[in-house]
């Protein structure tokens, strides 16, 4: 349902579209058949001349039944969304499975920095490819993301991911996702971060490993400073340089 | 707790009622009746200026950059001030002061039958430091830097640093007039429960107590115990913005989760203490309307102590995705949909009471049946923000906007107006006019559910909150025409509003002359005058003899029964 709106593009997102369905349908449920019942006492009790109202003084068992027995319905529903929600939860947020691929992302006010850890597949090196409002990621692989602020609040969201997660000055947050289909996909910050926060949308751009690697290739700090002969020599030659 | 205390108490300075000037009498008094005037004017003044900014922005999300007619260009500073200050104002400026305030005021010592509140100068104290809190509220308009933007939450770093929110002043202005804010409503909180468990009639016992009394009570008692930790709290920020402490800075050890943990222990409990008034006071219209007794008054009392006691164990569910650690979000996911039992149960009994009944479709009743269909839906939509899995996706979208519109509009505006049609003939001896009231009721319902329920639809498609122009959003600037469309609803529920207000004026003075009980109720108001005098019992305090609720009794010809009626 859900996904007719927005695509899914992380293995995780028909998880989190299934418990929102899920609970919609429970929802829905009750909604209609408590709206439906309040409609019918609406139309079926409006006051006609001459019949005067009952007196139901609480001493009788039959409207007690009634409310125990939606008492526990509403329960048992409950437990039911509760079940799913927490697997769902336990799996985006609380499990880290081994990372394929590490990007930083980092919020400020206003925009954001994807570090993208470049050729050798490692981050903090001389390869790192730091980019403003793009991060680059390969389709099918799964990445760890280490989400940093340097001022204020901000959030990392992903709707195509279904994924959110709060920025906090001062900390590094870890978490997760595998993407699953090449696209072009919104990157928002939720959180709001001062007069610029209208101003923080980026992009996620999901490549087949082939676009992935050209990429990498046109954009690696080394090899465009290996083809540009005015670079200090050092840094072409990969030895260490100071940020 | 003794089961009937006399309700004179004649220690205080007001046991002589004699006549007073206009000023002792309307601006210094301490009789309840006029300070719930005072709150309840001070916030339909402060709702005109919550909907004004309303106005204001969603001019600006509908035709990004217009010159709004009455305000100007909404520049980004100005979309932040206004969104930030429309949802402080409505929470703690409307809903606060007229629900609990002016309602608590009027009701609780009219309809526990005795004279004034227990500590009257507290009272008129009270209403004099929330006067100066909106006041120092407004004035964060009109100084250097403007008002404060970083959202009705205040989350540091964005609230504690002038550096990052580029309002100084505004910041500061914002948490002082909110802690002040507190403060009165502290002792306002103080007054109501002790009143309304001291000074009950002779012969009323704790369940002859009607509903919207127990309801503000419980409202109080969830208030004073929430509100601690973030007037402290608040304390903290501003010696964080002014005196260069560092509790939620991150440079310097401090942590900025720490006061969102401090803001929504109080921030959750608050929703209910707004809800609570609101649900009372439903209670009472709908059981007169349909001449029923209330289906089931103790299980509406113990769902709302439970309700209370469950509202301050859920308060991270706010905090999901905020970088809490990711267990403690399975502890709240539990208790937030836990609390949706209670909830639940609260809705099948009023609706239940209409069974049987013989409904009349006054203008009262009508919005205190638009409060169960509208609220309704906004509790239904909660279990999707309550339930972690979900709420990763809803958080901090329109979703999470719409579902909060559809639980404080009911509450602060439906509510209200049920209350507001309801108790008129008390306070001023005369009726509304009864056409005019429906036709504002449907100009009202109708465009506010026009409004709500298409923010919805743009939250599932992830159009995230606080944002004061979508064009840069290519995902989400194409649903520009719904964004029009709630717009216009808006202005249409606007201009219907002054239907209300000529009704409430007019009515005032040209309406025609109410006897001291018009609906035919129960409750100990309707045995004084309307409106009524100083001393609200001229004929002597009444004496209570049953419950609230004794509609359609069977041995009796009249439909109803006064709790002040001997046997
Ligand atoms: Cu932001
Ligand atoms: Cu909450």
């Amino acid at each position: 349902m859900l996904e007719l709106l927005i695509p899914q593009a992380s293995t995780f997102a028909g998880d989190i579209d299934f418990v929102i369905e899920l609970i919609f349908w429970i929802v829905l449920f009750w909604w209609a058949l408590t709206q439906g019942a309040f409609c019918w006492l609406m139309f079926r009790f409006r006051r006609k001349d001459g019949v005067k109202a009952e007196y139901i003084d609480g001493s009788e068992t039959y409207p007690k039944k009634v409310i125990t027995w939606a008492h526990m319905a509403v329960l048992v529903f409950d437990v039911v969304i509760v079940v799913y929600a927490v697997q769902v939860w336990h799996n985006v947020k609380i499990t880290l499975p081994p990372a394929e691929q590490t990007v930083r992302v980092i919020g400020q006010q206003w925009a954001w920095t994807f570090v993208h850890p470049g050729p050798d597949g490692e981050l903090d090196t001389a390869d790192d490819i730091a980019m403003n409002d793009e991060l680059h990621l390969q389709v099918n692989t799964l990445y760890h993301y280490k989400l940093e602020s340097k001022d204020v609040l901000h959030s990392l969201s992903i709707p195509a991911f279904r994924l959110k997660q709060d920025a906090i000055p001062g900390r590094v947050i870890t978490g997760w996702f595998e993407t699953t289909k090449t696209g072009d996909y919104l990157f928002q910050c939720t959180e709001i971060c001062g007069i610029g926060h209208a101003l923080m949308p980026a992009r996620v751009l999901i490549e087949t490993p082939e676009q992935h690697a050209a990429w990498m290739a046109a954009n690696s700090p080394v090899s465009v400073a290996a083809q540009a002969p005015q670079a200090p020599v050092a840094v072409a030659l990969g030895a260490p340089v100071q940020e | 707790m003794a089961e009937s205390i006399p309700a004179s108490h004649g220690d205080h300075e007001v046991g002589h009622h004699e006549e007073q000037g206009f000023v002792s009498k309307y601006l210094l008094s301490t009789d309840h009746k006029v300070i719930a005037m005072q709150y309840m004017f001070t916030g339909m003044a402060m709702a005109v200026i919550g909907g004004f900014f309303a106005y204001a922005f969603r001019m600006q999300l509908a035709f990004p950059g217009m010159d709004v007619p009455g305000w100007g260009l909404v520049t980004p500073n100005d979309y932040n001030a206004l969104v930030t200050n429309h949802g402080a104002i409505m929470i703690f400026w409307v809903a606060m002061p007229v629900l609990i305030a002016a309602f608590g005021n009027y009701l609780i010592p009219l309809m526990v039958g005795c004279d004034d509140m227990v500590f009257p100068r507290l009272n008129r104290l009270s209403y004099q430091i929330f006067l100066l809190s909106a006041i120092v509220l407004m004035a964060s308009f009109f100084v250097y830097g403007g008002a404060f933007g970083g959202a009705w939450t205040m989350y540091p770093p964005l609230s504690a640093k002038a550096e990052y929110s580029l309002t100084q002043l505004g910041s500061t202005i914002f948490v002082l007039a909110v802690a002040l804010e507190f403060v009165a409503f502290l002792m306002g909180g103080i007054n109501f429960i002790t009143t309304a468990m001291n000074s009950r009639a002779p012969g009323m016992k704790l369940y002859d107590v009607p509903m919207v009394v127990w309801m503000i009570v419980v409202a109080s008692i969830l208030f004073m115990a929430s509100v601690g930790p973030l007037i402290a709290g608040a304390i903290m920020l501003l010696f964080d913005q002014n005196l260069g402490t560092a509790f939620f800075d991150p440079d310097r050890a401090g942590d900025p989760i720490l006061w969102q943990h401090l803001f929504w222990f109080f921030g959750h409990p608050e929703v209910y203490v707004v809800l609570l008034p609101a649900t009372g006071i439903v209670a009472e219209v709908i059981t007169t309307f349909s001449r029923k007794k209330l289906l089931a008054y103790r299980t509406i009392l113990y769902t709302v102590f439970g309700t209370g006691v469950l509202s301050f164990t859920v308060w991270a569910h706010h905090q999901f995705v905020a970088g809490i650690d990711p267990r403690m979000a399975h502890v709240f996911t539990v208790t937030t949909l836990l609390i949706s039992v209670p909830i639940a149960e609260m809705m099948f009994v009023y609706i239940g009471t209409l069974y049987g009944g013989s409904i009349q479709y006054t203008t009262p009743m009508l919005w205190a049946l638009g409060f169960l269909v509208t609220f309704l839906i906004g509790g239904v939509t909660g279990i999707f923000l309550g339930a972690s899995g979900a709420d990763i996706y809803f958080h901090d979208t329109y979703f999470v906007l719409a579902h909060f519109h559809y639980t404080f509009f009911p509450i602060a505006i439906i509510g209200t107006f049920a209350g507001v049609t309801y108790w008129f003939p008390k306070m001023f001896g005369r009726m509304m006019n009864e056409t005019l009231g429906k036709i504002h009721f449907w100009g009202t319902f109708i465009p506010f559910n026009a409004i709500f329920l298409p923010l919805f639809y743009l939250g599932v498609a992830g159009q995230h909150r606080r944002i004061y122009d979508y064009s840069a959003f290519p995902e989400l600037a194409q649903y520009q025409d719904i964004r029009v469309f709630a717009t216009s609803a808006l202005l249409v529920m606007l201009a219907f509003q002054v239907v209300f207000l000529w009704n409430f004026f007019h009515s005032m003075f040209r309406g025609e002359k109410a006897g001291a009980n018009p609906w035919k109720a129960n409750s100990l108001e309707w045995a004084a005058p309307s409106p009524p005098p100083h001393g609200n019992f001229p004929d002597g305090l009444p004496e209570c003899h049953r419950g609230p609720y004794e509609f359609s009794h069977p041995d009796r010809e009249e439909d109803y029964w006064p709790q002040n009626q001997p046997a």
